[in-house]
């Protein structure tokens, strides 16, 4: 009998780029859908948007750069950052908003850098974070759930509101934006932030509408949309598209913080189901956080990593000026992932842990 | 003359202060804003860089060089404070808009890099006119970058530009196109970076095209070869 010598890896079904991508968007669906439910058809509209904005960009700069852009339109990498960065908007911004923010994505933050493998920053969040810079009325216009609004709202509502910033009817986003109350609402964790400064305490807040009064602390709409960008995540996982260590530590990094600061005292400092539940910090754990290209590629940086993300977005949600801050803890992190990556190499077999000399046998 | 030639073509395009030395990045990105902001520094440093290079090629033979540094540093403070007292006097709206970037025209290391580096070892007209084109090239990147970020941020071009050139100017004003929200970015630092980041690499690009533009014609030269091997 004859053993065929071959050299690693010894698992040949893999996975290409446009598989993974594939998956990852596949996964995204039922955040999408649920999303879709709470807050209306414009989140469907800002994907159609940006998906046709990213290929086009994407077509037009490896044009200009004389690459083969029929491959690199069908990894569906660009669609997915297309994808990433409208679910992060809010789903009646105007078109001009998302068709600037994936210009951005793609134009700028990741082929400028040399496109797919090369971008230093995640390009949804880049672009997440120049919209938020450049436009905040624009990108703070979230409107209430569902059946928490005032005026109903179905597919030509939403068209209009995204095209002309006017109903069918003729009602404003304002006008939109106000609750059943005829009070104009906001997110969960923008009503904490803004309550907290105005001398509310949070155990006060959580009775307010926005919040689920069965479980406190849980967003009415935010809680099922988390949920269901778990559930995406979690198959993921499964997949073994992304690991575990990210969003672990992620989460970790988050729930730890806010649970010190709640024992500290629970007035002034949300508990952490609220830190979880409320804001992006699952879809950003799971589909935003892990993406290949800006994270740490060793597993003890994927650690450091997620749990430096939690913290930053602990920091900047309770003592910043923003309300939420995953992309802006998720873009910090990628500045730091040169330094994460030189400092936890794995060791190379045949050599020792420390300063990866060869291993001196006389010691062994 | 040919000596003036290299001088422009070094100052305004080859060796440009703000593309290829990157020096003064500091006023370059803050007061970019707008074209205006962008034209009225870029003058007030080439009328700085002027002054400070024929003063300090003046005194060149007689400064010891153990304490050139502070002597170049005082003549050319002398010279930022002439001409920040100039645009009190002058143009007191766009005084208030540059701000404190006025006075720190003293610390834009193109200004003492020139000084030391060319002033201090020529004579009197080479450095002026030296002092002129690095100024030039300086301004003309500044005001090409406050255009792209206005553009991008208000739609508007030379909006404002009364404050610095009087009131017929007004009439300057180009609206390119009708915004209600500014897009911050391009007004805010960020953006000078990224428009910065643009030019140089619009610089490199161009530079490059007419590096091939230059080796295509030499090719087509037909070189004849000396015979170096004898026939046996």
């Amino acid at each position: 009998m004859k053993f065929r010598l071959a050299s690693s890896p010894h698992q040949h079904i893999r996975r290409d780029t446009g598989q993974v991508m594939r998956l990852v968007i596949l996964a995204l669906v039922p955040g999408v859908l649920m999303q879709t439910w709470f807050f209306g058809w414009g989140t469907i509209i800002q994907i159609v948007l940006a998906v046709i904005t990213a290929v086009a960009t994407e077509a037009a700069i490896l044009e200009l750069r004389k690459r083969d852009f029929e491959r690199a339109l069908k990894d569906y990498s660009a669609i997915l950052a297309a994808i990433l960065l409208a679910v992060s908007i809010p789903p009646f911004a105007p078109w001009w908003v998302i068709v600037i923010g994936t210009f951005f994505a793609i134009g700028i933050v990741k082929q400028l850098y040399g496109g797919l493998g090369f971008n230093v920053f995640n390009p949804a969040m880049a672009a997440y974070v120049m919209l938020l810079v450049s436009f905040p009325v624009q990108m703070t216009q979230w409107l209430p759930p569902m059946n928490l609004a005032q005026y109903s709202h179905d597919f030509m509502d939403a068209l209009y509101v995204v095209f002309t910033g006017f109903s069918v009817e003729g009602f404003s986003l304002a006008q939109l934006k106000t609750d059943i109350d005829g009070v104009t609402m906001a997110t969960g964790l923008d009503t904490v932030k803004t309550g907290l400064a105005q001398g509310f305490t949070f155990s006060e807040m959580i009775d307010f509408p926005i919040f689920d009064s069965v479980i406190s602390g849980l967003g009415v709409a935010s809680s099922w949309i988390t949920l269901s960008y778990l559930l995406g995540g979690l198959y993921l996982l499964k997949q073994k598209i992304i690991n575990w260590h990210i969003p672990v530590s992620m989460i970790m990094g988050l729930f730890v913080c806010s649970m010190i600061m709640s024992l500290v005292d629970s007035d002034l400092y949300p508990s952490s189901l609220f830190h979880l539940f409320n804001g992006s910090i699952i879809i950003g754990a799971f589909f935003i956080a892990t993406d290949p290209v800006s994270a740490s590629t060793t597993n003890k940086g994927r650690l450091i990593f997620g749990a430096a993300i939690g913290v930053w977005v602990y920091l900047i949600r309770e003592w910043g000026g923003y309300p939420d801050a995953v992309a802006f803890a998720v873009l910090i992190m990628n500045m730091a992932v040169p330094l994460i990556d030189y400092y936890t190499r794995p060791r190379t077999y045949g050599h020792s842990s420390n300063k990866g000399k060869p291993i001196n046998k006389a010691q062994s | 003359m040919s000596e003036f030639k290299e001088l422009s073509w070094q100052g305004l395009w080859k060796n440009n202060p703000a593309l290829v030395q990157l020096l003064g990045l500091c006023p370059l990105l803050a007061v970019t804003a707008t074209v205006t902001n962008g034209l009225g520094l870029g003058l007030a440093t080439t009328l700085v860089l002027i002054g400070s290079n024929t003063t300090v090629s003046i005194i060149r033979n007689w400064v010891p060089s153990e304490i050139r540094i502070p002597i170049f540093v005082m003549i050319i403070a002398a010279f930022v404070t002439i001409v920040q007292l100039l645009m009190n006097a002058y143009t007191f709206t766009l005084y208030q808009a540059l701000g404190i970037f006025i006075p720190l025209i003293v610390t834009n290391c193109a200004i003492i890099g020139r000084a030391e580096a060319y002033a201090s070892k020529n004579t009197i007209g080479k450095s002026a006119f030296d002092g002129l084109m690095m100024g030039l090239g300086f301004t003309v990147v500044l005001v090409l970058l406050g255009a792209m970020r206005e553009l991008l941020g208000y739609g508007t071009l030379f909006d404002g530009a009364n404050l610095l050139l009087g009131d017929w100017a007004t009439s300057l004003k180009i609206t390119v196109f009708e915004t209600e929200s500014p897009f911050l970015l391009a007004i805010l630092p960020p953006g000078a970076f990224l428009c910065m980041g643009l030019l140089i690499a619009l610089k490199n690009v161009l530079d490059s095209h007419m590096e091939r533009l230059f080796a295509a014609k030499s090719e087509d030269k037909v070189v004849q070869r000396a015979r170096v091997t004898t026939e046996s």
